[in-house]
């Protein structure tokens, strides 16, 4: 099941990524919105998968039973899904204030920071 | 003195720290008279460690020192022989009189207080190199004396020519001190001692280690850089830029000995080879020769006294590798007088710029009416300078004709060079001493008072007097009253000189005491001198003679002598200095076409660089090591419904690339995002599955909201050769992925953090769902941690959409010049 899993998590990888090479801010967005969901899938299968069992331990009881999922990475999980939820978010506005400021969303004519006329340093001391 | 002065050593090696600390403050407090409390600090020093000379005298040496970072076998601890205790004395005694005069030759200055605070940590730091046994705080001080050296070269930061001898400095003697660790570092790894006073005892291990030529290349480059040997020697001269009291300190008696004092220091290690006995004479020769040479054609005092400086450090260098019975003696004696005679020559040179406003020699004549005192000082300097009985530089010459004459061809090319360079430098010394004094009254520029030497500028003759309002007072600076140096400018130079005929006239008192116990402690062997000043007829004295007379005659045609020079020179053209310059512009323009190059300014390929290396680092170890996965069996327990989630959501993904309206494109990821939501479900990990919900069903909201605002087109914009380069790109990294993923899976879980979470939730944290316990309670930081981030994403995206920029956003302007 697993070995099926990690072809799943690799397509996910490969569109992710398809998606960040591209110029526009858009397409890296949804990119950047895929890829978290690739990395989650990847800790959740690294921890392997059983099913139906969540690890919650039942009355009477002071241990989860062997059949259970492995919590760990559930944990792991949950934070990273906040994480890259607001990491999102915060692209998303990031992007809209830079095409609300600079009128596009295409990556090669966003050269504030880097201006393609740059002057060469001072030479002196 | 006893182990129980342990303490004491280590607070009289801070307390120039300490003072420099306060320096500020208490001149604020006290103006320019701060210098006597603050000189008070290496007097006491300089009276702590006179106690200790009868220790030393049979060669001893005193030992001592805490553990610094025991792990790692590294000690704060000192080696107080001979060696360090001559040069103690002289780092504190002359900086006590450096702080005076500083106190004089500032005074007025806004930063007085910075200036003395810099001297202090300067003096602490040298005091730092030549105390120290463990190599690494070697290191550590030697480049402290670097960086305060800079300090101080820059000390007049607003001049460029300051700024651009200091970095000289920094980067010269900084690189050397880099090869210096590397050599350290390297005897470290050859004999395993890390201690001076344990490799004395390994010399033989180092002398028969393959690596012993590396090793000595290695740290040679620290010490030439430092004492400024040819052809490193050119940051000296440069370092002229820097206020008197600092050229005559760090630039002639104190640090540019720092690399004398080591090879001193590693003479019973490196010494006694063919390699030591060829490189060092042969280097030291040719800086004696270079440095009276470009000497002879200077006609600024400092800078005259600058490259003499440079030709004694080869002097001393030459002796230092000699190899024959009195070289080292005789490098003892010179080394001392030198520090004494030309420490006092420039605090001269110093008193006249502050009194007559300028120190170009040709303008510069019958000072000595209005300057009896200065004027005294400098012949007392001089004449030891010059060679001559009873002062202790007659005493040096003597013992290093003793060493240096022979029969041998070696012997008498290296007597040749000794006698030109001292010929030359002894005209150079009346030069400087005496010129000034003697001849007609000029007219000056006129001292400049309170204000005090901002303009350190080398006086070059075309400058027009009194042109500058910080020069001289206006009004009636064509007839300036030019008088003798403040009281506190005329004690170091008095003191040192006739330091200089004390020692000359005592000599077997001040052999037994300082020159003796020196020698020994870097012959490691008993060495006893016996040279006095009583002129007694024998080949040095007859080779002093032909000194003596090549120095007046070059004296008398010092004007022809300097054409010649500067004809000679001005031939040659090109000079190390430029090649820094050069070397400089080089590195900016280098660094400057890379970075362009790499840092193009598009981010597709920045993003396009980092994935491949991502996929690259994920297949090439792989494949390398064997460690790729058995290919995947088809899932054959799999249900119907899961396999239906997993095409929805890879049916999602693929929808999304091929999108070709907004829509479809949001619609398309949130079906893939609720895709994910399921499989969670289906795996047992009902809480990510909500979370998941949540977090899709917000993400397409706003999506939505923010896309529906703006005029954008999310389908693919690419061609070609570019989609083609793209997917495989993307292909590879995720097979990598998915590859790396199957392999993990492959080899066996290790249960242990599972177990620890599934046995203790209940019992220890009292909770049932492990997941929930784990992030509230286990990890209850990490959760805190990742609210923090939470918020202040949150923050910022307030931020951004509450603020609005007015205006146009103009091209970022990184020259200061136009943003000035």
């Amino acid at each position: 099941m697993e070995g099926f899993m990690s072809v799943i998590v690799g397509i996910f990888f490969a569109v992710a990524i398809y998606l960040m090479l591209s110029q526009y801010i858009i397409r890296i967005l949804l990119g950047v919105a895929i890829l978290g969901n690739a990395v989650n899938l990847l800790l959740f299968v690294a921890g392997r998968v059983t099913r139906e069992v969540p690890p919650i331990i039942g009355k009477g009881a002071d241990a989860l039973p062997a059949s259970a999922a492995n919590p760990l990475p559930q944990a792991l999980i949950l934070t990273a899904i906040v994480i890259s939820f607001s990491f999102f978010a915060f692209l998303l506005v990031l992007a809209y204030r830079a095409y609300q400021t600079l009128k596009t969303d295409d990556t090669h004519q966003m050269r504030l920071a880097e201006p393609e006329d740059a002057a060469e340093p001072p030479l002196g001391y | 003195m006893a182990a129980s002065d342990a303490p004491y050593i280590f607070l009289t090696l801070i307390a120039p720290f300490l003072a420099a600390a306060i320096a500020p403050l208490l001149t604020r407090a006290l103006g320019h008279w701060a210098a006597l409390p603050l000189a008070l600090v290496p007097a006491g020093i300089f009276a702590f460690f006179c106690r200790a000379l009868a220790d030393v005298q049979g060669g001893q040496a005193i030992t001592g020192g805490y553990l610094w970072v025991p792990s790692f076998n590294v000690s704060y601890s000192w080696l107080i022989d001979g060696l360090s205790l001559t040069f103690v004395l002289l780092i504190s005694g002359i900086g006590a009189l450096i702080l005076l005069y500083a106190g004089g030759y500032l005074k007025g200055h806004a930063q007085q207080g910075r200036f003395f605070s810099f001297i202090l940590m300067f003096m602490g730091s040298m005091l730092g190199v030549v105390v120290s046994d463990s190599f690494l705080m070697l290191f550590i001080y030697w480049e402290l004396t670097s960086i305060t050296s800079f300090l101080l070269i820059g000390f007049d930061h607003s001049r460029e020519a300051s700024r651009r001898a200091a970095i000289q400095a920094l980067v010269v003697t900084g690189g050397g001190g880099l090869a210096l660790l590397a050599g350290l570092i390297l005897v470290w790894n050859m004999t395993g001692v890390s201690t001076i006073s344990l490799l004395i005892e390994y010399a033989q291990a180092v002398k028969a280690s393959p690596y012993f030529f590396a090793a000595l290349l290695l740290i040679l480059g620290g010490a030439f850089t430092k004492s400024a040997q040819f052809p490193f020697h050119f940051w000296l001269p440069n370092a002229m830029e820097a206020p008197t009291p600092v050229s005559a300190y760090l630039h002639s008696a104190t640090m540019v000995k720092a690399g004398v004092f080591l090879l001193m220091r590693l003479q019973p290690v490196f010494g006694d080879t063919a390699a030591w006995e060829t490189i060092l004479p042969v280097f030291g020769g040719a800086t004696l020769l270079a440095g009276t040479v470009i000497g002879l054609r200077q006609t600024d005092l400092k800078l005259m006294l600058a490259y003499t400086t440079i030709a004694s450090l080869g002097l001393l260098v030459m002796l230092t590798g000699f190899g024959t019975p009195h070289a080292l003696e005789s490098a003892v004696l010179y080394l001392i007088a030198h520090a004494l005679f030309k420490g006092a020559l420039f605090m001269v040179a110093g008193a006249i710029d502050h009194e007559a406003g300028t120190r170009d020699i040709t303008r510069l004549g019958g000072l000595w009416r209005a300057m009896p005192l200065t004027f005294a000082a400098a012949m007392l300097a001089a004449l030891s300078m010059g060679g001559l009985p009873p002062f202790l530089g007659f005493l040096a010459k003597e013992e290093v004709y003793e060493a240096l004459a022979g029969s041998n061809p070696r012997a008498i090319a290296f007597t040749l060079f000794a006698i030109i360079g001292n010929g030359l430098m002894f005209a150079l010394a009346f030069a400087v001493a005496l010129k000034p004094f003697i001849g007609t009254e000029r007219d000056l520029p006129g001292g400049h008072h309170g204000a005090a030497a901002g303009a350190e500028t080398g006086a070059p003759p075309s400058a027009l007097p009194g042109i500058s309002p910080s020069r001289g007072e206006i009004g009636k600076r064509h007839t300036p009253h030019i008088h003798e140096a403040p009281a506190l400018m005329l004690i170091g130079p008095l003191v040192l000189a006739l330091a200089g005929l004390a020692a000359g006239i005592f000599s077997d008192a001040f052999h037994a005491t300082f020159s003796a116990p020196m020698a020994s402690a870097i012959a490691h062997e008993q060495r006893s001198i016996s040279i006095s000043a009583i002129p007694h007829l024998s080949l040095p004295f007859l080779l002093s003679l032909a000194t003596v007379a090549l120095g007046v005659i070059v004296y008398l045609l010092l004007d022809r002598a300097r054409e010649a020079a500067a004809a000679a020179l001005e031939s040659i053209g090109w000079g190390p200095d430029q090649g820094f310059d050069q070397a400089m512009r080089g590195l900016v323009r280098g660094s400057y076409i890379i970075t362009r190059r790499i840092q193009t300014g598009r981010l597709e390929t920045y993003v396009m660089v980092t994935f491949i290396v991502i996929a690259a680092a994920l297949l090439v170890p792989m494949t390398t090591f064997g460690e790729w996965p058995a290919a995947p069996l088809w899932p054959v327990d799999a249900g119907f419904h899961e396999l239906m989630v997993f095409a929805i959501a890879v049916i999602g993904l693929f929808a999304v690339v091929f999108a070709a309206d907004r829509l479809t494109a949001i619609v398309s990821l949130g079906i893939q995002g609720f895709a994910v939501a399921v499989i969670f479900m289906l795996y047992g990990a009902p809480d990510l599955a909500f979370t998941q919900f949540m977090v899709e069903t917000l993400s397409v909201v706003i999506l939505a909201l923010v896309m529906t605002r703006l005029d954008l087109q999310p389908s693919d914009h690419r061609h070609g050769f570019e989609r083609l380069k793209d997917a495989a790109i993307a292909l590879a990294c995720g097979a990598g992925f998915a590859a790396l993923l199957m392999r993990a899976v492959q080899v066996p879980f290790n249960n242990t953090l599972t177990d620890f979470f599934n046995q203790w939730s209940k019992v220890v944290a009292h909770g049932t769902n492990v997941v929930n316990v784990i992030i509230v309670d286990f990890r209850g930081t990490d959760t805190l941690g990742e609210i923090a981030v939470v918020t202040i994403t949150g923050l910022a995206i307030l931020a951004l959409i509450r603020i609005r920029v007015s205006g146009d956003v103009k091209p970022a302007d990184n020259d200061p010049e136009r943003s000035a």
